[in-house]
Protein backbone atom coordinates (compact mmCIF):
# COMPACT_ATOMS: atom_id res chain seq x y z
CA UNK A 1 0.00 0.00 0.00
CA UNK A 2 1.56 3.53 -0.89
CA UNK A 3 1.80 5.81 1.70
CA UNK A 4 2.02 9.66 1.61
CA UNK A 5 2.97 12.09 4.31
CA UNK A 6 -0.20 13.88 2.73
CA UNK A 7 -2.06 10.56 4.42
CA UNK A 8 -1.45 12.63 7.85
CA UNK A 9 -3.58 15.65 6.64
CA UNK A 10 -6.30 13.08 5.40
CA UNK A 11 -6.39 11.15 8.50
CA UNK A 12 -7.10 14.85 10.51
CA UNK A 13 -9.86 15.50 7.83
CA UNK A 14 -11.61 11.83 7.74
CA UNK A 15 -11.39 11.87 11.22
CA UNK A 16 -13.11 15.77 11.15
CA UNK A 17 -15.42 15.29 8.44
CA UNK A 18 -16.92 11.63 10.24
CA UNK A 19 -17.17 13.59 13.73
CA UNK A 20 -19.17 16.53 12.00
CA UNK A 21 -21.60 14.49 10.30
CA UNK A 22 -21.98 12.44 14.01
CA UNK A 23 -22.60 15.52 15.96
CA UNK A 24 -24.97 17.28 13.18
CA UNK A 25 -27.09 13.86 13.42
CA UNK A 26 -26.93 12.72 16.78
CA UNK A 27 -28.37 15.25 18.92
CA UNK A 28 -31.79 16.07 18.75
CA UNK A 29 -31.72 19.40 18.91
CA UNK A 30 -32.05 20.04 14.90
CA UNK A 31 -30.88 23.97 14.86
CA UNK A 32 -27.69 22.82 15.92
CA UNK A 33 -28.12 19.78 13.45
CA UNK A 34 -28.88 21.88 10.69
CA UNK A 35 -25.93 24.35 11.44
CA UNK A 36 -23.12 21.90 12.08
CA UNK A 37 -24.58 20.04 8.79
CA UNK A 38 -23.61 23.55 6.78
CA UNK A 39 -20.15 23.15 8.46
CA UNK A 40 -20.37 19.54 7.71
CA UNK A 41 -21.00 20.47 3.98
CA UNK A 42 -17.87 22.85 3.67
CA UNK A 43 -16.00 20.75 5.13
CA UNK A 44 -16.65 18.11 2.81
CA UNK A 45 -15.45 20.84 -0.01
CA UNK A 46 -12.42 20.86 1.37
CA UNK A 47 -11.76 17.26 1.02
CA UNK A 48 -13.04 17.46 -2.69
CA UNK A 49 -10.27 19.80 -3.58
CA UNK A 50 -7.73 17.64 -1.65
CA UNK A 51 -8.84 14.74 -4.19
CA UNK A 52 -8.58 16.34 -7.07
CA UNK A 53 -11.69 16.99 -7.64
CA UNK A 54 -12.47 20.78 -8.33
CA UNK A 55 -15.53 21.09 -9.99
CA UNK A 56 -17.02 19.05 -6.88
CA UNK A 57 -15.66 21.51 -4.14
CA UNK A 58 -17.45 24.22 -6.07
CA UNK A 59 -20.70 22.70 -6.06
CA UNK A 60 -20.86 21.12 -2.94
CA UNK A 61 -19.65 24.43 -1.21
CA UNK A 62 -22.57 26.37 -3.19
CA UNK A 63 -25.29 23.47 -3.32
CA UNK A 64 -24.58 20.75 -0.94
CA UNK A 65 -24.01 23.50 2.17
CA UNK A 66 -25.01 26.61 0.99
CA UNK A 67 -28.39 25.89 -0.85
CA UNK A 68 -28.98 22.77 1.52
CA UNK A 69 -28.43 24.41 4.51
CA UNK A 70 -30.62 27.97 3.55
CA UNK A 71 -33.69 25.05 2.48
CA UNK A 72 -32.73 23.64 6.42
CA UNK A 73 -32.83 27.24 8.18
CA UNK A 74 -35.98 28.10 6.05
CA UNK A 75 -38.13 24.31 7.10
CA UNK A 76 -36.92 24.87 10.80
CA UNK A 77 -38.68 28.14 10.43
CA UNK A 78 -42.03 26.64 8.76
CA UNK A 79 -42.22 24.24 12.13
CA UNK A 80 -40.93 25.87 15.33
CA UNK A 81 -41.82 22.85 16.68
CA UNK A 82 -38.61 21.13 15.34
CA UNK A 83 -36.49 23.06 17.32
CA UNK A 84 -35.39 22.45 21.01
CA UNK A 85 -35.65 18.62 21.93
CA UNK A 86 -37.81 16.78 19.75
CA UNK A 87 -36.56 13.19 20.73
CA UNK A 88 -35.44 10.32 19.71
CA UNK A 89 -36.49 6.98 20.03
CA UNK A 90 -35.42 5.49 23.17
CA UNK A 91 -34.87 1.97 24.00
CA UNK A 92 -34.80 -1.41 22.60
CA UNK A 93 -35.53 -0.45 19.21
CA UNK A 94 -32.52 2.52 19.09
CA UNK A 95 -30.03 -0.76 20.20
CA UNK A 96 -31.10 -2.73 17.86
CA UNK A 97 -30.96 0.34 15.04
CA UNK A 98 -27.47 0.87 16.17
CA UNK A 99 -26.63 -2.66 15.89
CA UNK A 100 -28.01 -3.17 12.45
CA UNK A 101 -26.05 0.18 11.38
CA UNK A 102 -23.14 -1.49 12.55
CA UNK A 103 -23.46 -4.55 10.44
CA UNK A 104 -24.24 -2.25 7.51
CA UNK A 105 -21.43 -0.50 8.52
CA UNK A 106 -18.91 -4.07 8.44
CA UNK A 107 -20.14 -5.02 5.28
CA UNK A 108 -19.82 -2.45 3.42
CA UNK A 109 -16.28 -1.90 4.69
CA UNK A 110 -15.14 -5.53 4.29
CA UNK A 111 -16.59 -5.46 0.40
CA UNK A 112 -14.47 -2.22 -0.13
CA UNK A 113 -11.47 -3.72 1.58
CA UNK A 114 -11.98 -6.44 -1.03
CA UNK A 115 -12.20 -3.96 -3.34
CA UNK A 116 -8.94 -2.39 -3.00
CA UNK A 117 -7.21 -5.53 -2.31
CA UNK A 118 -8.28 -6.79 -6.19
CA UNK A 119 -6.16 -4.50 -7.38
CA UNK A 120 -6.43 -1.81 -10.72
CA UNK A 121 -10.22 -1.88 -11.91
CA UNK A 122 -10.80 -1.25 -15.00
CA UNK A 123 -11.39 2.40 -15.69
CA UNK A 124 -12.94 4.34 -18.26
CA UNK A 125 -10.54 7.64 -17.54
CA UNK A 126 -8.38 7.15 -20.02
CA UNK A 127 -10.43 6.83 -22.72
CA UNK A 128 -12.12 10.10 -21.50
CA UNK A 129 -8.59 11.92 -21.76
CA UNK A 130 -8.19 10.54 -25.42
CA UNK A 131 -11.47 11.38 -26.75
CA UNK A 132 -11.06 14.63 -25.15
CA UNK A 133 -10.10 16.80 -28.14
CA UNK A 134 -13.17 15.61 -30.25
CA UNK A 135 -15.40 16.76 -27.30
CA UNK A 136 -15.79 20.05 -28.04
CA UNK A 137 -14.77 20.59 -24.39
CA UNK A 138 -11.36 20.16 -22.50
CA UNK A 139 -12.29 19.99 -18.87
CA UNK A 140 -13.34 16.10 -18.87
CA UNK A 141 -15.76 16.43 -16.23
CA UNK A 142 -17.80 18.73 -18.48
CA UNK A 143 -16.97 16.41 -21.52
CA UNK A 144 -18.77 13.63 -19.32
CA UNK A 145 -21.52 15.47 -18.13
CA UNK A 146 -22.35 16.90 -21.61
CA UNK A 147 -21.14 15.18 -23.99
CA UNK A 148 -20.19 11.22 -23.27
CA UNK A 149 -22.82 11.02 -20.95
CA UNK A 150 -25.23 14.01 -22.07
CA UNK A 151 -28.67 11.61 -21.78
CA UNK A 152 -28.08 10.99 -17.63
CA UNK A 153 -27.94 15.06 -17.35
CA UNK A 154 -31.06 15.64 -19.72
CA UNK A 155 -32.70 12.86 -16.82
CA UNK A 156 -30.95 14.74 -14.21
CA UNK A 157 -32.59 18.30 -15.39
CA UNK A 158 -35.90 16.63 -15.70
CA UNK A 159 -35.84 15.26 -12.30
CA UNK A 160 -35.32 19.02 -11.50
CA UNK A 161 -38.16 19.75 -13.46
CA UNK A 162 -40.33 17.39 -11.50
CA UNK A 163 -39.25 18.17 -8.25
CA UNK A 164 -39.68 22.11 -8.74
CA UNK A 165 -43.27 21.04 -10.16
CA UNK A 166 -43.92 19.07 -6.74
CA UNK A 167 -42.98 21.93 -4.71
CA UNK A 168 -45.54 24.41 -6.45
CA UNK A 169 -47.82 22.25 -6.93
CA UNK A 170 -47.79 21.65 -2.85
CA UNK A 171 -49.05 25.14 -1.83
CA UNK A 172 -48.37 28.66 -1.42
CA UNK A 173 -44.93 30.38 -0.66
CA UNK A 174 -43.09 30.67 2.54
CA UNK A 175 -43.79 33.76 4.16
CA UNK A 176 -41.50 36.66 3.43
CA UNK A 177 -38.77 38.37 5.20
CA UNK A 178 -38.84 42.34 6.37
CA UNK A 179 -37.00 44.38 4.06
CA UNK A 180 -33.08 44.42 5.08
CA UNK A 181 -32.07 47.09 7.57
CA UNK A 182 -28.53 49.34 6.36
CA UNK A 183 -26.08 47.02 7.01
CA UNK A 184 -27.43 43.94 5.39
CA UNK A 185 -28.91 45.89 2.28
CA UNK A 186 -25.28 47.09 1.63
CA UNK A 187 -24.27 43.51 1.49
CA UNK A 188 -27.03 42.32 -0.77
CA UNK A 189 -26.17 45.84 -3.07
CA UNK A 190 -22.56 44.62 -3.18
CA UNK A 191 -23.38 40.62 -3.34
CA UNK A 192 -25.70 39.88 -5.81
CA UNK A 193 -24.29 41.53 -9.21
CA UNK A 194 -20.75 39.88 -7.71
CA UNK A 195 -22.84 36.46 -7.95
CA UNK A 196 -24.51 37.08 -10.90
CA UNK A 197 -21.31 37.76 -12.80
CA UNK A 198 -19.30 35.07 -11.23
CA UNK A 199 -21.88 32.60 -11.82
CA UNK A 200 -21.81 33.60 -15.64
CA UNK A 201 -17.88 33.62 -16.21
CA UNK A 202 -18.13 29.99 -14.43
CA UNK A 203 -20.36 28.59 -16.84
CA UNK A 204 -18.44 29.78 -19.39
CA UNK A 205 -14.63 28.88 -17.68
CA UNK A 206 -16.57 25.50 -17.40
CA UNK A 207 -15.34 24.32 -20.68
CA UNK A 208 -11.78 24.43 -20.02
CA UNK A 209 -11.35 24.85 -16.07
CA UNK A 210 -13.46 23.91 -13.41
CA UNK A 211 -16.89 25.48 -13.24
CA UNK A 212 -20.28 24.70 -15.90
CA UNK A 213 -23.57 25.08 -16.03
CA UNK A 214 -24.21 23.34 -12.07
CA UNK A 215 -22.09 25.53 -10.08
CA UNK A 216 -23.37 28.83 -11.95
CA UNK A 217 -27.09 28.04 -11.65
CA UNK A 218 -26.18 27.53 -7.89
CA UNK A 219 -24.69 30.65 -7.58
CA UNK A 220 -27.83 32.78 -9.20
CA UNK A 221 -29.48 30.49 -7.34
CA UNK A 222 -27.77 31.88 -4.10
CA UNK A 223 -28.26 35.78 -5.33
CA UNK A 224 -32.02 34.93 -5.50
CA UNK A 225 -31.68 33.34 -1.72
CA UNK A 226 -29.77 36.85 -0.61
CA UNK A 227 -32.65 38.98 -2.29
CA UNK A 228 -35.67 37.15 -0.56
CA UNK A 229 -33.87 37.16 2.50
CA UNK A 230 -33.30 40.91 2.43
CA UNK A 231 -36.99 41.48 1.39
CA UNK A 232 -37.43 41.26 -1.98
CA UNK A 233 -40.48 38.95 -1.82
CA UNK A 234 -39.92 37.76 -5.85
CA UNK A 235 -36.70 36.96 -4.97
CA UNK A 236 -35.31 38.93 -8.24
CA UNK A 237 -37.14 36.41 -10.60
CA UNK A 238 -39.13 37.52 -13.36
CA UNK A 239 -42.99 37.39 -13.81
CA UNK A 240 -44.63 33.95 -13.41
CA UNK A 241 -44.90 33.22 -17.35
CA UNK A 242 -40.91 34.38 -17.90
CA UNK A 243 -40.68 31.75 -14.92
CA UNK A 244 -42.42 28.64 -16.57
CA UNK A 245 -40.17 29.65 -19.96
CA UNK A 246 -36.69 29.31 -18.11
CA UNK A 247 -37.78 26.15 -15.87
CA UNK A 248 -38.97 24.26 -19.02
CA UNK A 249 -35.65 25.30 -20.72
CA UNK A 250 -33.25 23.37 -19.58
CA UNK A 251 -35.06 20.03 -20.96
CA UNK A 252 -36.83 21.68 -23.85
CA UNK A 253 -33.31 22.95 -25.49
CA UNK A 254 -31.61 19.78 -24.34
CA UNK A 255 -34.10 17.46 -26.06
CA UNK A 256 -34.50 19.99 -29.35
CA UNK A 257 -30.53 20.49 -29.93
CA UNK A 258 -30.80 16.19 -29.36
CA UNK A 259 -33.48 15.72 -31.73
CA UNK A 260 -32.48 18.53 -34.83
CA UNK A 261 -28.98 16.83 -34.55
CA UNK A 262 -30.38 13.62 -35.75
CA UNK A 263 -31.39 15.30 -38.88
CA UNK A 264 -28.41 14.25 -40.59
CA UNK A 265 -29.08 10.52 -39.56
CA UNK A 266 -26.96 10.57 -36.23
CA UNK A 267 -28.28 9.22 -32.92
CA UNK A 268 -30.26 11.24 -30.47
CA UNK A 269 -27.70 13.97 -28.90
CA UNK A 270 -24.79 12.61 -31.01
CA UNK A 271 -23.39 16.17 -31.83
CA UNK A 272 -22.26 16.94 -35.12
CA UNK A 273 -18.49 17.34 -36.08
CA UNK A 274 -16.79 20.57 -35.28
CA UNK A 275 -20.06 21.82 -33.80
CA UNK A 276 -19.87 19.99 -30.07
CA UNK A 277 -18.73 23.46 -28.54
CA UNK A 278 -21.14 25.34 -29.67
CA UNK A 279 -23.52 22.70 -28.89
CA UNK A 280 -22.82 22.42 -25.36
CA UNK A 281 -22.51 25.79 -24.52
CA UNK A 282 -25.93 26.39 -25.89
CA UNK A 283 -27.46 23.65 -23.57
CA UNK A 284 -25.37 24.80 -20.57
CA UNK A 285 -26.84 28.15 -20.79
CA UNK A 286 -30.36 26.92 -20.76
CA UNK A 287 -29.51 24.56 -18.30
CA UNK A 288 -27.94 27.55 -16.00
CA UNK A 289 -31.14 29.07 -16.04
CA UNK A 290 -33.27 26.62 -15.28
CA UNK A 291 -31.12 25.62 -12.53
CA UNK A 292 -31.02 29.01 -10.71
CA UNK A 293 -35.13 29.67 -11.23
CA UNK A 294 -35.76 25.36 -9.67
CA UNK A 295 -33.29 26.01 -6.64
CA UNK A 296 -34.67 29.72 -6.60
CA UNK A 297 -38.25 28.33 -6.54
CA UNK A 298 -37.31 25.29 -4.24
CA UNK A 299 -36.49 28.12 -1.39
CA UNK A 300 -39.43 30.64 -2.27
CA UNK A 301 -41.31 27.37 -1.31
CA UNK A 302 -44.07 27.33 -3.88
CA UNK A 303 -45.84 29.31 -5.84
CA UNK A 304 -45.91 33.36 -5.45
CA UNK A 305 -49.71 34.55 -4.37
CA UNK A 306 -49.97 37.49 -7.09
CA UNK A 307 -49.52 40.37 -4.52
CA UNK A 308 -46.46 39.57 -3.56
CA UNK A 309 -44.34 39.94 -8.05
CA UNK A 310 -43.23 42.73 -8.73
CA UNK A 311 -45.17 42.05 -12.01
CA UNK A 312 -48.89 41.33 -12.05
CA UNK A 313 -49.71 37.43 -12.61
CA UNK A 314 -50.44 37.06 -16.71
CA UNK B 1 -3.21 1.18 -3.45
CA UNK B 2 -3.58 4.10 -1.75
CA UNK B 3 -3.62 4.39 1.69
CA UNK B 4 -5.61 8.15 0.88
CA UNK B 5 -8.34 5.68 -1.28
CA UNK B 6 -8.77 3.69 2.02
CA UNK B 7 -9.21 6.24 5.00
CA UNK B 8 -11.84 8.05 2.52
CA UNK B 9 -13.57 5.06 1.87
CA UNK B 10 -13.69 4.14 5.71
CA UNK B 11 -14.81 7.61 6.02
CA UNK B 12 -17.57 7.60 3.82
CA UNK B 13 -18.92 4.07 5.11
CA UNK B 14 -18.74 5.64 8.56
CA UNK B 15 -20.77 8.35 7.52
CA UNK B 16 -23.38 6.09 5.72
CA UNK B 17 -23.77 3.99 8.86
CA UNK B 18 -24.07 6.98 10.82
CA UNK B 19 -26.50 8.40 9.14
CA UNK B 20 -28.68 5.50 8.32
CA UNK B 21 -28.78 4.78 12.55
CA UNK B 22 -29.76 8.94 12.84
CA UNK B 23 -32.52 8.58 10.01
CA UNK B 24 -33.82 5.52 11.59
CA UNK B 25 -33.94 6.74 14.90
CA UNK B 26 -35.44 10.81 14.18
CA UNK B 27 -38.58 11.34 15.38
CA UNK B 28 -38.74 14.79 13.01
CA UNK B 29 -39.47 14.77 8.94
CA UNK B 30 -36.82 17.59 9.07
CA UNK B 31 -34.08 15.20 11.45
CA UNK B 32 -34.84 12.17 9.05
CA UNK B 33 -34.27 14.72 5.94
CA UNK B 34 -30.70 15.46 7.57
CA UNK B 35 -29.62 12.25 8.15
CA UNK B 36 -30.16 10.93 4.75
CA UNK B 37 -28.46 13.56 3.85
CA UNK B 38 -25.33 12.34 5.53
CA UNK B 39 -25.75 8.98 4.38
CA UNK B 40 -25.37 10.74 0.80
CA UNK B 41 -22.34 12.49 1.63
CA UNK B 42 -20.92 9.46 2.70
CA UNK B 43 -22.01 7.46 -0.62
CA UNK B 44 -20.38 10.52 -2.58
CA UNK B 45 -17.18 10.44 -0.51
CA UNK B 46 -16.85 6.37 -1.10
CA UNK B 47 -17.49 7.54 -5.08
CA UNK B 48 -14.61 10.31 -5.12
CA UNK B 49 -12.44 8.51 -2.70
CA UNK B 50 -12.38 5.63 -5.68
CA UNK B 51 -11.57 7.69 -8.34
CA UNK B 52 -8.66 9.51 -7.11
CA UNK B 53 -5.43 7.70 -8.74
CA UNK B 54 -2.78 9.78 -6.70
CA UNK B 55 -0.49 13.15 -7.28
CA UNK B 56 0.29 12.28 -10.82
CA UNK B 57 -2.61 11.20 -12.51
CA UNK B 58 -5.31 13.19 -13.44
CA UNK B 59 -8.50 11.82 -11.43
CA UNK B 60 -11.08 9.54 -12.56
CA UNK B 61 -13.85 11.93 -14.53
CA UNK B 62 -16.34 9.51 -14.48
CA UNK B 63 -17.43 9.20 -10.71
CA UNK B 64 -16.73 13.07 -10.87
CA UNK B 65 -19.46 13.66 -12.80
CA UNK B 66 -21.85 10.98 -11.26
CA UNK B 67 -21.56 12.60 -7.59
CA UNK B 68 -22.56 16.26 -9.31
CA UNK B 69 -25.47 14.93 -10.35
CA UNK B 70 -26.07 12.85 -7.03
CA UNK B 71 -25.53 16.40 -5.36
CA UNK B 72 -27.91 18.14 -7.85
CA UNK B 73 -30.52 15.63 -7.31
CA UNK B 74 -29.91 15.37 -3.38
CA UNK B 75 -30.82 19.09 -3.00
CA UNK B 76 -34.11 19.02 -5.21
CA UNK B 77 -34.97 16.04 -3.24
CA UNK B 78 -34.51 17.63 -0.07
CA UNK B 79 -36.37 20.49 -1.49
CA UNK B 80 -39.11 18.37 -2.12
CA UNK B 81 -39.12 16.44 1.03
CA UNK B 82 -39.23 19.68 2.80
CA UNK B 83 -42.07 21.26 0.90
CA UNK B 84 -44.06 17.99 1.51
CA UNK B 85 -43.49 17.72 5.12
CA UNK B 86 -44.40 21.63 5.58
CA UNK B 87 -47.64 20.63 3.70
CA UNK B 88 -48.51 17.86 6.29
CA UNK B 89 -47.78 20.15 9.43
CA UNK B 90 -50.22 22.27 7.82
CA UNK B 91 -52.75 19.76 7.33
CA UNK B 92 -52.34 18.73 10.99
CA UNK B 93 -50.19 15.68 10.80
CA UNK B 94 -46.37 14.66 10.73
Amino acid sequence: MVVHLWNLLDLVLAGLVVALGWSAVASSDLKRGVVLFIAFGLLLAIIWARLNAPDLALAEAAIGAGLSGALLLAALRDEPASVGDTGFTQGPVAWATAVFSLVVAVSFAWALLHAHAAGDPIRLADEVIAHLEQSGVSNPVTAVLLNYRAYDTLLELAVLLAAVLGIMAVGPARPTYKPAGPLFGALVTWLVPLLIVTGGYLLWVGAHAPGGAFQAGALLAAAAVLLRLGGYPGAGLPGSLVQRWLLVSGVGVFITVGLLVTVEGRAFLQYSHGWSGMLILLIEIAATLAIATTLALAYIGGRALSSQHDRPEQ
Amino acid sequence: MLATDLIYSFAGVALFALGLRAALLHRTLLGRVLSINICGAGIFLVFVALAYRGHDLAPDAVPHALVLTGIVVAVSATALALALGRRLHEAGDE
